[in-house]
């Protein structure tokens, strides 16, 4: 495999990361709530979308819609009973609640579906490559990832900046109590802003188990991505994101090209090493 | 009511007779009563082996162990504001530096503990100034990154099992310092020894620990870092040296945490690099014993160990089932009974065993 | 005839401590009126009551016979009264326009104050609609803090000690909108420190001092004396 093929596996594997990280940025980034239960939701999505397929039947765009809306409201429920209580200058609650979340999340999967590993079937898409110039092939289902990551970005984009919700959102995360003054009710535009980003994380979900296995148990390392992502994009900034998952994804296969037990690490040591050189990640937004 | 009192001595020679001096009261009556019969119960858990079957004993490791941790990361995240969800890294290390040194190096166990301790510190002080730069919850989950990191560095070394583990020999822990006098005393073979031997190391630190820490935040270093931890600009302009006090906290708990990791593991006599760094084990089950007992005091880890011992006992044959109890009990605890359940009782009854609150009051 | 807004008796607490002590308050459809009184004699905290940022007892305040005291400030925006609060708090992710817009968000009428009126009023502000609000001189914050809070269309517009920090110049400019805004059918609530300017525009007013109403009038009917021993509380 050639030095090109690994940046673009990389990249490619990048998507998927910026896909993960997308809906935590969003939540950071209004209510500066650190979801530690994000990888599990994601799973979540992954096990609802595998009941969808084939205990329902339902073909994967019927399932994906009916899942996407079935996050959402879970989320904008989860934020209204649960996270409104917890959210405040205290650090400890929101963590510990979400924490709790993941660990209940985790063994309920496991409990519900037990610990094998299932994958998301779709047929020949997840093994269909296309041809995208002279010696360079691709798979389909990687290259949707990353299609699909920047379609959202962009989608979410449009969202913040060009819809009355999105003013809604900036200003909450500005300051909540004037933006109150203006007639927006703040605990819905946070209950809004979880479900969002759980449907965003179904989207990264329905890419994942298509490519790659899963089991209730890797709902944390998703977490961990997912963040690091965020970190190393910088903060406020969802093009940020899209470019720190990217970032990851090439320190992750470079380094498993050198050795296949490294990947992971090459990842984790990326990140570090941009919390020293770059605290404030790579592409931060200003704010003013 | 008696109480003790810490007097503030009069800063100046002359102070006018009949203005009365400011006191500092910390103690109670109860915690009077409360402290000696701790003694009583420490005195009886010591002599225990005597009679305990192997079970209980292991059970109690796992008890005293658990408890120690607790205590270290209540400190830590409860009182110094460090939330951590990576304190598993130094169980971890903990527990390799000792498998290391009996292996690699052909240290003596016992005496690799305390070396375990401060390898776990050493890591720690390399990694503080890293992972500071990261805010509140950012900070809790670049700690797991870390644990995760070297998780992955650990499994690396083939010498040490690799990814699946290994594990130490009874020949080679056969000659451990105390070993053959507890086998003597107690009339036991070596691995129930080793387990009686562990049993008392655990007892002490758990001691240690926690009369360390009480004595921590009885003192003014204590007081300096709750107050870095409610408002650390505050606390700055007053000449408390945050950023000092926090580092040292974290390394000191690293030491602690480490030894705790080398201690579990010499019992077990057997390592790998997802138990040893399991976030499950070493930070979920802590998180849940210090929210579930009562963060930000010492009696509250205390109530929350038992309730998991018994809680683990009662539902061990459920599987995962535990653990969602267990999760969803932390959650209606933060969003209900934030104290947990012993700072509920505290306030209800006016309990105070460990009393870290001060009152000011004249003389 | 019933006042637009009806304030009796209205106690207002921080945690414990207490602010406002038994405030009566009166305005009238098209009235402007003034609130004077030294630093912390209570006069934000009494719009912030009136806002719904602070809640005190439901019947304390009606707006147009309703009674708002422990509603939701998003709520109160909805029934027509909006704050333009101390210090502009503008929202610095926002551009100027966005700004404005966002005053909208609340609103229940979208006339006669949308964004073309609020330019009318303010050209300068047109003219740096794109850019960022932190860009914009203390004058022209303060005109957007303005437009804002009409962009709601509201029946009562609080303003917080708009002349804050400007210079005179700059106030004389922003006081000369008031008639057009009274004139849009929206009553005028002026809390300032500085009197002469507040009690030049207004109606009538009331003094506060240490959370109570000392004084109130026609200022007209008031001379500085008298004024001056409210004020400090003599």
């Amino acid at each position: 495999m050639s030095g090109f093929d690994t940046i673009v596996e990389g990249v490619l594997l990048g998507g998927v990361y910026a896909l993960f990280a997308l809906g935590l940025s969003l939540i950071f980034g209004i209510m500066r709530l650190v979801n530690l239960a994000h990888g599990d939701l994601i799973l979540l999505a992954a096990y609802l979308m595998l009941s969808a397929t084939t205990a329902l039947g339902l073909p994967l765009a019927a399932a994906s819609l009916l899942v996407v809306v079935t996050m959402f409201a879970l989320g904008f429920v989860l934020q209204r009973l649960v996270l409104e209580r917890v959210l405040g200058d205290d650090i400890l609650p929101p963590l510990l609640v979400t924490f709790g979340l993941s660990i209940v999340i985790q063994n309920g999967l496991l409990l519900g579906y037990g610990a094998d590993s299932r994958r998301l079937q779709v047929g020949s898409f997840e093994s269909s490559s296309v041809t995208l110039a002279p010696g360079l092939s691709v798979g389909l289902a990687p290259l949707t990832a990353l299609v699909t990551a920047i379609a959202a970005v962009a989608l979410l984009q449009l969202i913040f900046y060009r819809t009355s919700l999105g003013r809604a959102f900036r200003a909450t995360a500005d300051n909540p109590a004037i933006a109150q003054l203006m007639g927006v009710n703040e605990r819905n535009v946070y209950a809004i802003a979880v479900g969002l980003s759980l449907a965003v994380s179904v989207i990264a979900a329905v890419v994942f188990g298509i490519r790659a296995s899963f089991d209730p148990s890797i709902g944390p390392a998703r977490l961990l991505y997912a963040f690091e992502a965020v970190i190393i994009g910088g903060l406020g900034s969802l093009w940020g994101t899209l470019a720190g998952g990217i970032v990851l994804g090439l320190a992750q296969a470079i380094g498993g090209r050198i050795n296949p037990e490294w990947q992971i690490l090459a990842g984790h040591l990326t990140f570090l090493a941009v919390l020293m050189v770059r605290p404030r990640g790579l592409f931060p937004a200003r704010r003013a | 009511m008696s109480v003790e009192s810490i007097r503030i001595p009069a800063s100046r020679e002359e102070r006018p007779a009949d203005l009365p001096a400011w006191q500092i009261r910390v103690g109670t009556r109860l915690s009077r009563v409360a402290a000696v019969a701790g003694i009583m119960l420490v005195v009886a858990l010591a002599a225990l082996p005597a009679i305990a079957s192997r079970n209980l004993i292991q059970d109690l490791i796992f008890v005293l162990t658990m408890l120690t941790l607790a205590q270290l990361w209540n400190v830590l995240a409860g009182w110094g504001g460090l939330v951590s969800v990576g304190q598993q890294a130094f169980v971890g290390l903990g527990a390799y530096a000792l498998f290391a040194g009996i292996v690699m190096a052909g240290l003596d166990p016992v005496a690799a503990i305390p070396l375990a301790g401060l390898f776990a510190a050493l890591i720690a002080a390399m990694l503080g100034p890293l992972l500071f730069r990261l805010e509140g919850p950012y900070f809790a989950i670049g700690s797991w990154v870390a644990a995760e990191a070297l998780r992955l560095i650990c499994a690396q070394f083939k010498s040490l099992g690799g990814g699946t583990g290994m594990s130490i020999s009874p020949g080679e822990l056969s000659q451990m310092f105390g070993l053959k006098a507890v086998q003597a005393l107690l009339g036991l073979r070596p691995a129930a020894a080793r387990d009686v031997l562990v049993y008392w190391l655990a007892l002490l630190l758990a001691v240690l620990v926690t009369l360390g820490i009480y004595g921590f935040m009885r003192s003014r270093h204590g007081l300096a870092l709750a107050a870095s931890r409610d408002n650390a600009a505050a606390a700055r302009s007053v000449g408390v040296r945050t950023a000092r006090i926090r580092h040292v906290l974290w390394i000191a708990v690293a030491f602690a945490t480490g030894m705790v990791g080398a201690l579990v593991y010499l019992q077990k006599a057997r390592i790998s690099p997802d138990a040893a760094f399991s976030v499950t084990d070493w930070t979920a089950y802590v998180i849940f014993i210090v929210v579930i007992g009562g963060v930000r005091t010492i009696e509250g880890p205390m109530v929350g160990v038992l309730l998991l011992w018994g809680l683990v006992t009662y539902l061990a044959q459920h599987g995962s089932l535990y653990l969602v109890v267990l999760g969803t009990l932390a959650i209606l605890i933060m969003l209900f009974m934030p104290k947990g359940v012993w700072g509920a009782a505290a306030r209800r009854w006016q309990l105070q065993l460990f009393p870290t609150q001060r009152w000011l009051g004249r003389s | 005839m019933t006042a637009l807004l009806n304030v009796t008796a209205l106690d207002a607490f921080y945690g414990d401590f207490q602010a406002l002590f038994g405030i009566d308050f009166e305005l009238d459809q098209g009235e402007a009126v003034a609130v004077i009184g030294a630093n912390g004699a209570g006069k934000s905290t009494m719009l912030k009551s009136l806002a719904g940022l602070v809640k005190s007892r439901p019947d304390s305040i009606r707006l147009s016979g309703r009674a708002i005291g422990d509603a939701s400030a998003a709520s109160i925006v909805r029934l027509g009264l909006a704050l333009v609060p101390e210090g502009r708090q503008l929202f610095p992710s926002l551009s100027v326009e966005e700004n404005l817009l966002i005053g909208a968000y609340g609103g229940e009428r979208n006339s006669p104050w949308d964004l073309a009126a609020v330019y009318r009023m303010f050209p300068v502000l047109k003219e740096r609609r794109r850019g960022a609000v932190t860009a914009l001189s203390g004058g022209q914050q303060q005109m957007v803090a303005i437009g804002r809070a009409l962009m709601s269309n509201p029946s009562v517009l609080l303003c917080d000690e708009i002349s804050l920090g400007l210079a005179p110049i700059v106030v004389e400019d922003i006081y000369r909108m008031l008639p057009q805004i009274r004139a849009g059918g929206t009553a005028v609530v002026l809390v300032e420190q500085d009197i002469a300017r507040a009690l030049r525009a207004a109606d009538r007013f009331y003094c506060l001092q240490e959370g109570r109403v000392t004084l109130s009038g026609r200022p007209k009917d008031v001379d500085q004396d008298t004024i001056r021993a409210a004020y400090f509380g003599a």
